[in-house]
């Protein structure tokens, strides 16, 4: 026992762990045939003109042909659009919907629990419910704005109405889990605070904007980067409901990305998926980069 | 061997199918063939009758029906099972255009020596044909028709005359729409369905520039330069401008238009002739209320239908029972398949196998169709039968453009522009 520590110590002056290398051989081949593999046939096979069959090299091409599609732009603002609108909208409700939620309103349990329900929900259910609902002409929606003499509009297939149709749709069913988390932070909030603005005479709206949402910033910082980074990526919702469309007037990047691969532009897809991925590195890094520095002055 | 001498014997006897059946199939213990069909209502109906038909001749052969979805997810399972080596023995997938994509030389059985070859007529091989000039397929249905379906009812209550040029189609749909009914029905939420003003006027833009096809392949000539190609855009903005279209035709589905259709909610629907199979399976009682007309174009003198060939079966290289898959393609190469064809779902268009026949009453829509295909010089194979040439993107382009979000100019451009990455993908010359 002695002669083995002593041989073992002896052998090396590095701090050695006490298990062996070997160890890490069953992650790191998982890791590497399930990640880094991929990731290098996918950098390789963004430079060729690919149809699964065979691929013929082709350079920065499909960068170019990327860069050039007519509806990638289009597809590039409408996620801007629609990742803005999306998380702006949770971050008012929610927080509106958990003050309520943490007061001493009726039924508070069961309000709870029909607010945070529809996040439960599959998208995909979700999206086909809406748009039978949505239906220009036998849709709920505009039944109900028809009975009351209102002729409503074509939700899901007007150009500048139809991105925003799928964003409440989405807001709809994410408000919950922002309502959540601010009533985590809600609740959190000493209730000295406002025993003692009690005292000194605040009103009910002083109370909320000097005391409730400077001291809930930690959630609203949670609140905006979850469901940013959620609206950027957003597609099955988007998918469910229109496909992109009326034409390309929902088209969002994932979805672009997506009708190049259906249409068997392998290559070409696989560099849309490149460029993906740079630029949601370039956006959430410096975003969570700049949260991290805020929490830690916080 | 066994091949070469089927074949000699098929060159004598008549009944092909039997004897093939007779000196392959009694040696052999029951295999099981899988087969792979688009999840079409009139597909899946086919399918399963000419398995029971087949099964019923050869009983040491079973075949298991798998279904996949249609359109561009379709292609997709396809190009991915072929190429990762899990296709089902048989398969049915286009012809044509997207035939050329699968790579058929490589993942497909050559079916260029099988005796029934002799039996396709030569338009359909041509869309089943590799670069290797071998074929490839055998035709899963009955070709179709691209054009108007119409409500004969309408027709008759407002005294309407079916219309050999566009502007009489323009005047007939405002008439319905003056008697209070869609004079123009389109089904956007089936996006597909919005091509046929484009697609289905290929007729008309050959018969103004007949070697259209060839200088499209090569890159020569482009649609949104070329006015007679342009019209079919046009076509589509013209009859949203004049508000002939249905309240719903944004969120409108196939199955919606054609019960507008078939009730005599409104008079035109522009579709393929497959269409009125779905009219026979939900409103049998309409079937002949529905009638059919080639798309018109500038002029009554040259009136004549776009052609659409069926999809076609096709036989995986990676199958381990070739032999009896080959065997299955060949009973659906062969009258009784065109029978199973038409006793699963009624008949649809003429047949593209020698000797096949429609029942004595067909649906009123195919009744017209068949007239075309009688004449001379009224018929034109659609685009993508004639050019591998297609774009991904035309369904997305034409819902714009047919509901008046974008210009037919610019939409023509933007198809131009769609090609091209197909044909690059292709690695066809000149592009």
């Amino acid at each position: 026992m002695t002669d083995r520590l002593n041989a073992a110590s002896a052998a090396s002056q590095r701090v050695r762990s006490p298990y062996s290398n070997w160890f890490y051989l069953p992650a790191a081949i998982i890791f590497g045939t399930l990640f880094l593999l991929p990731t290098a046939a996918s950098l390789f096979f963004s430079l060729t003109r690919w149809t699964l069959f065979d691929y013929e090299f082709i350079g920065l091409a499909n960068f170019v042909q990327f860069f050039q599609e007519p509806f990638l732009v289009k597809g590039l603002i409408n996620t801007l659009i629609y990742g803005v609108a999306t998380s702006g909208l949770k971050v008012v409700l929610g927080l509106l919907i958990a003050v309520l939620l943490t007061s001493d309103v009726v039924a508070r349990g069961y309000l709870r629990s029909v607010v945070f329900f529809p996040v439960l929900v599959s998208t995909v259910g979700v999206g086909i419910t809406f748009t039978v609902m949505m239906h220009p002409t036998q849709g709920v929606i505009n039944e109900t704005l028809h009975f009351f003499g209102i002729k409503g509009p074509q939700w899901l297939s007007d150009p500048w109405l139809v991105l925003l149709s799928i964003a409440f749709v989405d807001v709809w069913k994410g408000v919950g889990l922002a309502t959540v988390i601010y009533m985590a932070g809600i609740v959190s909030i000493p209730q000295d605070f406002y025993e003692a603005s009690t005292i000194d005479g605040a009103t009910g709206w002083q109370k909320f904007w000097n005391i409730t949402l400077p001291l809930v910033r930690p959630a609203t910082v949670t609140v905006v980067l979850l469901s940013l980074i959620g609206g950027l990526r957003s597609f099955d919702l988007i998918w469910a409901m229109t496909k992109g469309g009326p034409g390309f007037t929902s088209d969002v990047l994932a979805s672009v990305v997506y009708k190049q691969y259906q249409a068997g532009f392998y290559g070409l897809s696989t560099a849309g998926n490149v460029v993906l991925f740079v630029l949601v590195g370039l956006i959430a890094v410096p975003l969570s980069i700049f949260f991290n520095r805020r929490e830690i002055a916080l | 061997m066994t091949l070469r001498l089927t074949r000699r014997v098929t060159l004598i006897g008549a009944g092909a199918l039997m004897l093939s059946t007779a000196l392959v199939g009694a040696a052999q213990a029951e295999t099981t063939l899988t087969f792979l069909v688009d999840n079409a209502d009139a597909s899946v109906a086919w399918a399963q009758q000419l398995v029971t038909d087949f099964e019923a001749k050869n009983p040491d052969i079973k075949i298991s029906i798998e279904t996949r979805p249609g359109g561009t997810d379709g292609d997709n399972i396809v190009k991915t099972r072929l190429a990762t080596g899990e296709m089902t023995d048989i398969f049915n997938y286009n012809a044509g255009s997207l035939f050329q994509a699968i790579n058929p030389v490589q993942n497909l059985v050559d079916l260029n020596a099988e005796p029934w070859e002799a039996d396709v007529l030569d338009s359909f091989k041509s869309v089943v044909t590799a670069p290797d000039g071998h074929v490839y397929g055998a035709p899963f249905g009955a070709a179709m028709g691209g054009g108007v379906l119409y409500n004969k009812k309408i027709y008759a209550d407002l005294g309407l005359q079916v219309p050999k040029d566009w502007a009489t189609f323009m005047a007939n749909s405002e008439k319905v729409k003056a008697a209070g009914k869609t004079g123009v029905i389109q089904s956007f939420a089936d996006s597909w369905t919005a091509q046929l003003f484009v697609l289905g006027d290929y007729f008309n833009v050959q018969a103004a520039i007949p070697d259209f096809a060839a200088q499209y392949t090569a890159n020569k000539i482009k649609i949104a330069d070329t006015p007679a190609a342009l019209r079919g855009f046009q076509h589509g903005k013209e009859v949203f401008d004049a508000g002939l279209l249905n309240a719903d035709a944004s969120a409108a589905t196939l199955d919606d238009a054609l019960r507008q259709l078939a009730t005599g909610e409104g008079a035109h629907y522009p579709m393929l002739t497959f269409a009125i199979s779905n009219i026979q399976a939900n409103y049998p009682d309409n079937l002949n209320d529905v009638g059919f007309f080639a798309l018109p174009g500038d002029k009554a003198s040259s009136n004549g239908v776009t052609v659409w060939m069926p999809s076609a079966v096709y036989i995986a290289k990676t199958s381990k029972h070739q032999d009896e898959a080959k065997k299955f393609v060949a009973f659906l190469a062969s009258v009784p398949g065109c029978d199973a064809i038409t006793k699963a779902n009624g008949a649809t268009g003429p047949y593209l196998i020698k000797g096949c026949t429609l029942p004595a009453t067909v649906p009123a829509g195919v009744a017209d169709l068949l007239p075309y295909f009688q004449s001379n010089g009224t018929t034109a194979p659609a685009l993508e039968f004639v050019s591998p040439v297609k774009g991904p993107n035309l369904s997305q382009i034409t819902v714009e453009v047919n509901s008046g979000i974008r210009s037919p100019e610019d939409g023509a451009a933007l198809y131009d522009e769609d090609v091209k990455k197909q044909a690059q993908q292709l690695g066809l010359p000149g592009w």
